[in-house]
């Protein structure tokens, strides 16, 4: 492959900021019919070189080659016709209308009087369609497809361009196992049609399954590109935080106190079934399964946000109902959900104020906030999280992911909880950050706290847990110790090929 | 400095210096284009328009409170006026008759309990039924002017109290009634919002309603709180108002949501809640009664005022977007 000719290159791509050098001489280049894997850390610059390919960022240095020809990326459309198209993260599609309306926004084929050619248009969408072989047809209105079909409306909108270079930012980060399957065949299928492809992800396995090449960038300039076949996880982790990284199985166990939570029985209406489980003191569960096999759900209802259909749920040794969440706080359940932004932060306020938002009640004096009793508290995480901000008036949306995180895990630390749970603790955030927010919740553990892990990635749980539930279609398969789990037993579990419901 | 800080103080001063640009601009088109000979910076002039600024500026402060925490409140101008009838027309109600002068409190309590009732009963449906705000609102409108209607058909509701327009129309340490009131609300409202519990959680709510239940901040009763709070505004801008009028009609007070809403917004709150201030809110009203008052002072009828103002309205917003968006490109890194 490496003699053909380059479907697109970069060359010494340099962008600044007032007083950041965000982009400092980055070079990629990508081959037609090959997927390029872009990685590095958050703020490594590569949204920013992603954003200068699309035309949304001018670069002050570089240029930007396509097939052999220098271009200058006006604005999105402008590299969408230059055969430059992107795949984002977060999808951008009107969700009241139809697939075929969403695949030909803004260029809907038109007949005399500029009415629409809606024949036309649902003959070319099918078409389309049917290359990606997808269940759904031109008609349908896309909010009722799910997250996976709707990437694959925005995949078939890239086919209507004859592209040179597709981007895939983070594709997978909210699709099944069985919904990647799918969309990793496109991927090879768009590859054998000679499209070169850039793929940015934080999975590694996702990294070693479909790349040929894998560019590496760090604070903003480039460190290299390793071939996938002969390199290995260690050499890319250390080429993108400078340090290897360890995730293997946890062997540690800390020693157990009581039991914190048990759940007996425990069902909510079809999300899930008759689930029973315990944390004891100084323990850390994992819930590993599918994106739907009901690990969320659980959570939510542990805190107070949803109602459970059947079962108890005792807190140390008590049964108790809870209503809401700040019941739930009240008895000493804290949740680090999912989706940081949008339900664990005031991304607009500040730092000591998002820290201390459940218990600033507590600490008024009078009617009044008690601010100097908030900034000791935020001083005092800060210091035992390792939490890098420059101060407490930093608006916590200006944070790194980590930074974010550790925030919220700051803010039930501070309430002193008895069980913390936390959803996909390392959503988003960047491998250096992960393996500190991985230890801070051994540490916690090892202090006493009840900790529930809700992860997607195998590694993760692996790594933290002293025990791990897999769950399937909303009912637990199997619960493991440490020491019996393997990556074969696991997968099997949350896929639900053993039959037996051995506990 | 840190990161923020210029672009933040740019957004807060900027009603200020743009209240500076007009005091400047009115003073110099004044001595060319002016009728009267008065000085347009002339200190009874600022006064008259600070005791002018009173009725819309008491009930902009409620609405910035009710902003901030992402609702919005079209029915302030029918609490307005219902809570004027109520006034006026208690002080002539036969159980009252005895009490002299003292029917005054009496009047006056019996109109902000009215506002505290209306805006509860708009709270408890906000909370209650989870329907959006506009909406119920945009029905309480419509309902409490019916009321008010109700109440004296198309007759005007007049009463006049010599002590309580004498109240009304004097001056203590060199301010009117109404300029106090005003100034007292927005002291006492920024304090709430910046110094009490229910404001910290105000602004998360707006924020992002979300995480705020993740905290455990139970939403409905801040809201309930917050409507309270206008409904009493607005009927505070009524007793101000009516105290020295003594005649509604039953129109008064229409559009005035709007024209609150305006100032809020002129002040840099955000519609979407979550950002805003009390004081740069005060700015925005004084903006706008100075640019009525300027435009008159240099001879613009009441038509072209109101469509400067849409104007610069319009090209504020459109400023604070820029500023917003150099805002982010600097912290992005």
């Amino acid at each position: 492959m490496s003699q053909s000719t380059p479907a697109l290159r970069l060359e010494n791509i340099v962008k600044t900021f007032p007083g950041v050098r965000a982009l400092d001489g980055v070079s990629l280049e990508v081959l037609p019919g090959e997927v390029h894997a872009l990685m590095g850390e958050n703020g490594a610059g590569k949204s920013t070189l992603m954003k200068v390919l699309g035309g949304l960022h001018q670069p002050d240095e570089g240029k930007i080659i396509v097939s052999e020809q220098p271009v200058r990326m006006a604005s999105p459309l402008d590299a969408k016709s230059k055969g430059i198209v992107f795949i984002h993260q977060e999808l951008s599609l009107a969700s009241e209308l139809t697939v075929a309306e969403n695949i030909y926004l803004g260029e809907l084929p038109k007949k005399r009087f500029g009415l629409v050619d809606w024949q036309k248009l649902y003959a070319q969408t099918d078409e389309i369609l049917a290359k990606l072989k997808v269940g759904f047809n031109a008609k349908t209105r896309v909010g009722d497809l799910s997250i996976a079909n709707q990437q694959m409306v925005e995949i078939a909108r890239a086919l209507t361009v004859d592209a040179k270079a597709v981007i895939f930012d983070e594709p997978t980060a909210s699709l099944t196992d069985a919904e990647k399957v799918v969309l990793f065949d496109v991927i090879a299928d768009l590859k054998d049609h000679g499209v070169g492809i850039i793929y940015i992800s934080h999975r590694m396995e996702e990294i070693f399954k479909i790349t040929d090449r894998i560019s590496v960038l760090r604070d903003g300039s480039y460190r290299g590109t390793l071939v996938t076949a002969k390199t290995n996880e260690d050499e890319i982790t250390q080429l993108m935080i400078g340090r290897s990284l360890d995730l293997s199985r946890n062997v540690n166990h800390n020693e157990l106190g009581d039991v914190a939570l048990e759940v007996k029985g425990l069902s909510c209406g079809k999300l899930y079934r008759d689930v029973s489980f315990e944390v004891r003191r100084g323990e850390v569960v994992g819930f590993y399964g599918l994106v739907g096999a009901g690990r969320t759900e659980i959570a939510e209802t542990l805190f107070g946000l949803r109602e459970p259909s059947a079962g108890k749920i005792l807190l140390d040794g008590q049964e108790t109902r809870i209503h809401s969440p700040a019941d739930a706080i009240s008895k000493g359940i804290s949740l680090v959900p999912e989706d940081r932004k949008g339900q664990g932060l005031v991304l607009g306020m500040n730092c000591r104020d998002n820290m201390t938002l459940p218990q600033v009640d507590d600490l008024k004096a009078g009617p009044f906030v008690a601010e100097g009793a908030e900034v000791a508290i935020f001083d005092q995480y800060r210091d035992r999280l390792d939490i890098r901000t420059p101060g407490w008036k930093q608006t916590v949306g200006n944070l790194s992911g980590g930074n974010q995180q550790k925030i919220v895990i700051g803010k039930w630390l501070s309430m002193h909880p008895n069980v913390l749970i936390v959803d996909e603790p390392t959503r988003g955030i960047d491998v250096g950050s992960k393996s500190e927010i991985h230890n801070l919740i051994r540490e916690l553990a090892g202090q006493g706290y009840a900790v529930i892990v809700i992860s997607s990635e195998m590694p993760e749980v692996l790594h933290v847990s002293d025990r791990i539930v897999a769950m399937y279609s909303g009912e637990i398969i199997r619960t493991f110790t440490s020491d019996e789990v393997t990556e074969d037993n696991l997968i099997q579990a949350i896929s639900g090929i053993t039959p037996d419901k051995a506990a | 400095m840190e990161p923020g800080t210029l672009s933040t103080f740019l957004k807060r001063g900027a009603i200020w210096g743009f209240i500076v640009l007009q005091l400047v601009f009115f003073s110099i088109a004044g001595k060319y284009l002016s009728l009267s000979d008065t000085a347009f910076m002339d200190l009874d002039n600022m006064l008259l328009l600070l005791k002018q600024s009173a009725p819309i500026g008491i009930i902009a402060v409620g609405m910035t409170v009710i902003m901030i925490n992402g609702n919005i409140d079209l029915s302030v101008g029918a609490i307005f006026a219902l809570a004027a009838v109520v006034m006026l027309d208690s002080m002539t109600w036969p159980v009252f008759a005895g009490l002299g002068d003292w029917v005054i409190p009496v009047a006056w309590a019996l109109a902000l309990l009215t506002g505290i009732v209306l805006g509860a009963i708009n709270g408890l449906i906000v909370w209650k039924t989870g329907v959006d705000a506009f909406i119920v609102t945009l029905g309480a409108m419509l309902g409490y002017r019916g009321l008010v209607f109700m109440y004296n058909g198309e007759q005007p509701t007049s009463h006049l109290n010599w002590t309580l327009v004498d109240f009304a129309e004097a001056q203590f340490l060199g301010l009117p009634t109404a300029a106090w009131f005003l100034l007292g609300t927005v002291a006492v409202v920024w304090f709430i919002m910046n110094r009490t519990v229910h404001g910290r959680n105000a602004y998360a709510i707006g924020d992002n309603r979300e995480a705020a239940v993740n905290a455990g901040i139970r939403v409905g009763p801040h809201f309930l709180m917050n409507f309270m709070l206008i409904g009493f505004l607005a009927a505070l801008s009524a007793v101000v108002f009516y105290s020295e009028s003594g005649s509604v009609n039953p129109n008064d007070g229409q559009l005035y949501e709007l024209w609150a809403i305006t100032a809020v917004v002129l002040g840099g709150t955000k519609l979407t809640g979550g950002s805003g201030s009390i004081i740069s809110t005060l700015g925005g009203v004084i903006a706008i009664q100075l640019l009525r008052k300027g435009l008159g002072h240099i001879g613009a009828d009441t038509e072209t005022v109101n469509l400067v103002i849409g104007l610069i309205l319009i090209a504020v917003l459109f400023l604070d977007r820029q500023l917003n968006l150099k805002g982010k490109q600097e912290l992005r890194v």
